[in-house]
C-alpha cells in the first residue's frame, strides 16, 4: 500500500437499552482513553432505546477526540433532516461525526409511519445510496468561507458560494442548499455495514462509504472481500485507498482463558472465531493477538468490536487488548488529530461545487 | 409562584440568529454556528436562572428576487441535535426547539423529543409550528403541504399522536402498543422510549390567529406572542386565558410570554443612544432597500437609501408571490411609510429604521426591571422571551444587571427549586392517560 498503514479500532456501544446519559458518557470516555478511532451506536425505529444520534450529541461535549458514529436510517426519514442532523453532530463535536447509513426493512417499522409498506432490501439500499449522495451534496452546498460578515454592505454570506443541489432521486427530491453551513470535516464520515445488505448494499458502500464494516471467518475471506470492495470503488471512480474496511466482531471477554474449539476460525489453538466469523470469545490478550495477526496479514484496515457486555468488555478491550497492541507498537498511543477523518487517515474532501467552478 | 407566594416572572432566552433583531456585523458579534457560541448563551441563561433557552427553525434558506438572501444571518445548526449537546454543558436550563409538524412524522419526532427529555433529565420543550409552504416543501419528500385551513387540524392531530406515544408506557415500565389511524397520520406499533422525566416535553405555541389562540388554549403549556406592549399584551392575555376553561384547563396551565428585545444603559439617555446605534447596525443601506423591495414587490436597487421613498406604487401580486401570506396590504404600508417619511423628513433607510423599530425595553437596568415586574400580576404576561441583539454576549449584561434587581423585587427566583422545565414553569406533570 502506498500510504503508511495504521490500525484502526472502533467499538459498538450497543447493549440492553439504557435511558440515562451518564451510562453512555462513561462508555465513550473509556473508549476515548483507549485512543480508539470511533464508537458506533446502532438504531432502528423498532429497537428499544433512545435516538442514537441524540445520544452521541449528548456525549459530544463531554469528550474531546473520539469519533461518534450513530446509525441513522434512510428509509422513513427525510434526507434533508438526516443531512442537517449529522452536520450538526459534526459542529457540536468539532469534527468528530460519522453516520452509519441504515435501512428499515421491516413491516413493523413501516407501520410506525403508516406512509409506505416495507420494501425489499435491494430497493432500500438503492434508496440509501441516493440519500447518501443527496446528503453529501447538501454538506457541500456551502463552500468553505461562504460566511463573510461584510461590515460595509451588511452582507452575511457570499451567495456565490451557496449552491442549490437540485437532487432528483427515484423517491425524493431536494432543492437545497442546506440550512447548516459546511461541517468541520467537510463531509462527516459515512460508514456502511454490508452484512445482510446484499449486492445493492455492497454497491452503495463502494460508492458512498468512507468506512465499510464486514464479517469474515478467516483473513483470506476478509482480504477477498476488501479487494472486491476496492474494485467496486474503483469502478465508481473512487480511489480505493480512501476506503477503510473494518472487521466487525462481537466480543465476549468474559472468559479469561480460551477454551479450545478445534476447527473454527482456522486456528488450532488460542483465540478463534466461530463460524461464520462474527463472534469472538476468549481473553483480551488473545484478542490482541488475533487483531495483530489479521492486521499483519493485510486482511483488513482495522476492527469494529461489539462487546457482549458493554462495560465489562470495553474495559477489558481498553486496558487489556489495546494496551497490549500499543505496547507492541501495533496501535497508536494518542489520537493523531482532532477530527475523525484525521484518525482514519482520510483527507477532508474537496467541495464538489468549488471544484466544478474552478474547472469551468 | 415564588417561595413567598408572590407571582413569578418566567424568563426564556432566544438565540439571536436568523432575524432582523440581530446586529450580526458589529465588532462584538461572534460565530453563529460554532458550538462555543451556543454554550456561552446557554450557560449565561442558566447563570441567570432562566426557565429555558429557545431556538427557532428554518428549513430553507430565504431567497429574495430568486437569489439567496445574503443580508441576514443565514445557516444554523439543527435544533434538537444542538440541544442534546447543550444538555451536556447545563444542569437545569430548559431546552426548547421549534419543530414544524409539516415536514416531520409523529413517531420519529416524538421519539427525538422524548430522547432529548431523557438525556437532559426532563428539560425538553417543543414549539409546535405549522409553516407548510411549497417553497420549503421543495427540500422534502412530501413536497408542498396541506392547505392553510388544514394547518391546525394537522397540528392538533400531530400533537395528540405524540402524546399518545409518550403515554404508551405504563407507570411500571411496560410498553403498550399504539394503534392510531387519523386523518393525517397512521401509527401502529410500540414506542421504543419509556415515559420521559417530564411525562411529556413542554409544548409551546406561537401564532396570533384565532386558530392559533385556540390551539394554544387546547394544547400548549407556553404561548409566545408578539404583543410586547402593555395594551395589546393585556388584550391577548385576557383572550387566550379565557379560552382555557373550554378545555377543562386553569388559567395558570398556560404561560404567556411575549418575545421582547432590550437595550440597557447607565442612564436612560445612554440606553436610547445605544438603541439607535443598534438599529443602524441592523439596517444597513442595502438592507433598507431590501426591506423596501419586500414591501413594494419591485426591484428598487437603483434607489438611494439616503434619498426619498419611491413614488411608484407597490405591486401587490408580486409581494404575495414572493413573501407568501401574512405580509399585510402593501399599498397601505407604502402610504403609511410615505406619510412617516414626509412628516419627519426621513430618508429610505431612516424610514425603514423608524417603521420597523420596536425595542421593547430600553433604559437603565432599574427601569427595565421595574417595567418587567409591572407586567407580572397585572394580567399582561407571565414572563418574557428575551431576544438579545448580539452573539454570543448579548445576554450577559441582562443577567448581570437586571436579574439581581428582579430578584430584589421578589418577582424572580433566586435558585432553581426543581430540575425539570415543567417545574421551573410551575406546571404539573401531565396525568398519565393509559
Amino acid at each position: 500500500m502506498s500510504r503508511t498503514r495504521s490500525l484502526h479500532l472502533a467499538v459498538a456501544l450497543d447493549g440492553p437499552a439504557r435511558y440515562d446519559a451518564d451510562h453512555y458518557t462513561d462508555l465513550v470516555t473509556l473508549a476515548e482513553r483507549g485512543t480508539l478511532d470511533f464508537v458506533t451506536l446502532g438504531d432502528s425505529f423498532a429497537r428499544p432505546g433512545l435516538d442514537a444520534l441524540a445520544v452521541l450529541a449528548r456525549v459530544a461535549p463531554a469528550t474531546r477526540r473520539i469519533g461518534l458514529v450513530p446509525t441513522v436510517t434512510t428509509t422513513h426519514t427525510e434526507p434533508f433532516h438526516v443531512s442537517t442532523a449529522v452536520a450538526t453532530l459534526d459542529w457540536v463535536s468539532r469534527g468528530r461525526a460519522g453516520w452509519g447509513v441504515g435501512v428499515s426493512p421491516t413491516q413493523a417499522e413501516a407501520r410506525l409511519f403508516g406512509r409506505r409498506p416495507a420494501a425489499p432490501t435491494d430497493e432500500l439500499w438503492r434508496e440509501a445510496g441516493e440519500v447518501a449522495d443527496a446528503v453529501a451534496r447538501l454538506w457541500d452546498s456551502w463552500e468553505d468561507g461562504a460566511e463573510i460578515h461584510d461590515k460595509e454592505t451588511g452582507r452575511y454570506v457570499d451567495r456565490s458560494k451557496l449552491h442549490h443541489v437540485d437532487f432528483e432521486g427515484t423517491r425524493f427530491s431536494v432543492r437545497g442548499p442546506s440550512t447548516v453551513p459546511r461541517p468541520p470535516q467537510g463531509r462527516p464520515v459515512t460508514a456502511i455495514d454490508i452484512t445482510g445488505a446484499g449486492d445493492e448494499g455492497r454497491r452503495t458502500a463502494a460508492r458512498h462509504a468512507d468506512v465499510v464494516l464486514i464479517r469474515a471467518s478467516s483473513p483470506e475471506q476478509a482480504a477477498a472481500l476488501r479487494t472486491a470492495l476496492h474494485q467496486d470503488a474503483e469502478t465508481h471512480g473512487r480511489d480505493p485507498s480512501s476506503l477503510r474496511v473494518l472487521l466487525s466482531l462481537a466480543v465476549d471477554l468474559g472468559e479469561s482463558e480460551p477454551r479450545p474449539e478445534p476447527g473454527l476460525g482456522g486456528y488450532s489453538c488460542g483465540p478463534r472465531l466461530t463460524t461464520p466469523g462474527s463472534h469472538y470469545s476468549g481473553g483480551p490478550v488473545e484478542l490482541a493477538e488475533l487483531i495483530a495477526r489479521w492486521y499483519a496479514a493485510d486482511a483488513v484496515d482495522g476492527f469494529h468490536l461489539a462487546p457482549i457486555a458493554p462495560h465489562r468488555d470495553l474495559e477489558r478491550i481498553v486496558n487489556g487488548t489495546v494496551a497490549l497492541l500499543q505496547h507492541r507498537s501495533v496501535f497508536r498511543t494518542f489520537h493523531p488529530g482532532g477530527t475523525l477523518r484525521e484518525h482514519l487517515g482520510l483527507a477532508r474532501p474537496a467541495n464538489r461545487y468549488a471544484l466544478s467552478k474552478g474547472s469551468s | 409562584m415564588t417561595d413567598e407566594g408572590r407571582p413569578t416572572l418566567h424568563l426564556a432566552a432566544h438565540f439571536p440568529g436568523v432575524s432582523s433583531t440581530t446586529a450580526q456585523n458589529s465588532s462584538t458579534s461572534g460565530s453563529h454556528i460554532d458550538f462555543g457560541t451556543f454554550e456561552h448563551l446557554a450557560r449565561t441563561a442558566e447563570r441567570g436562572l432562566f426557565d429555558f433557552f429557545f431556538l427557532a427553525e428554518g428549513l430553507r434558506l430565504r431567497e429574495h428576487k430568486g437569489l439567496i438572501h445574503d443580508l441576514d444571518v443565514t445557516g444554523r445548526p439543527e435544533s434538537i441535535t444542538l440541544l442534546n449537546a447543550l444538555a451536556a454543558v447545563t444542569d437545569r436550563l430548559g431546552l426548547a426547539a421549534t419543530v414544524n409538524v409539516s415536514f416531520n412524522e409523529p413517531y420519529e419526532l416524538a421519539r427525538r423529543l422524548s430522547s432529548l427529555d431523557h438525556l437532559s433529565g426532563g428539560r425538553a420543550g417543543w414549539n409546535v409550528v405549522t409553516a407548510a409552504d411549497a417553497f420549503t416543501g421543495e427540500n422534502f419528500r412530501h413536497g408542498s403541504c396541506p392547505d392553510r385551513v388544514d394547518r391546525y387540524t394537522r397540528a392538533a392531530e400531530f400533537v395528540a399522536t405524540a402524546r399518545e406515544l409518550w403515554d404508551s408506557w405504563t407507570p411500571d415500565g411496560r410498553a403498550r402498543p399504539v394503534a392510531r389511524a387519523g386523518r393525517h397520520f397512521a401509527v401502529e406499533g410500540e414506542f421504543t422510549v419509556p415515559r420521559s422525566p417530564q411525562g411529556h416535553p413542554v409544548v409551546i405555541q406561537t401564532g396570533d390567529s384565532d386558530e392559533g389562540r385556540e390551539f394554544a388554549a387546547a394544547f400548549a403549556d407556553v404561548a409566545f406572542t408578539r404583543h410586547g406592549d402593555p395594551k395589546a399584551g393585556r388584550a391577548f392575555y385576557r383572550d387566550v386565558k379565557a379560552r382555557l376553561a373550554a378545555y377543562g384547563r386553569e388559567p395558570d396551565d398556560l404561560k404567556i410570554m411575549p418575545g421582547v428585545t432590550f437595550v440597557l444603559g447607565d442612564s436612560d439617555e445612554e440606553a436610547q443612544e445605544r438603541a439607535t446605534a443598534v438599529r443602524r447596525e441592523q439596517v444597513s443601506p442595502q438592507r433598507a432597500i431590501l426591506v423596501l423591495e419586500q414591501v413594494w414587490g419591485r426591484d428598487l436597487s437603483s434607489y438611494d437609501p439616503d434619498g426619498p421613498l419611491p413614488e411608484i406604487d407597490p405591486d401587490p401580486e408580486a409581494v404575495l408571490a414572493q413573501a407568501g401570506a401574512g405580509a399585510g396590504d402593501p399599498c397601505r404600508t407604502a402610504t403609511r411609510w410615505r406619510e412617516l417619511s414626509r412628516r419627519k423628513g426621513l430618508s429610505i433607510r431612516q424610514t425603514v429604521i423608524e417603521a420597523t423599530s420596536g425595542q421593547s425595553f430600553v433604559g437603565t437596568a432599574g427601569r427595565v426591571a421595574a417595567e418587567m415586574a409591572g407586567y407580572v400580576g397585572s394580567g399582561t404576561a407571565d414572563g418574557f422571551l428575551l431576544v438579545p441583539h448580539r452573539t454570543p454576549g448579548g445576554l450577559d449584561e441582562f443577567v448581570d444587571e437586571v436579574v439581581p434587581l428582579l430578584q430584589e423585587r421578589g418577582v424572580f427566583r433566586t435558585r432553581y427549586s426543581g430540575t425539570t422545565l415543567r417545574s421551573h414553569l410551575g406546571l404539573t406533570e401531565p396525568v398519565w392517560k393509559g
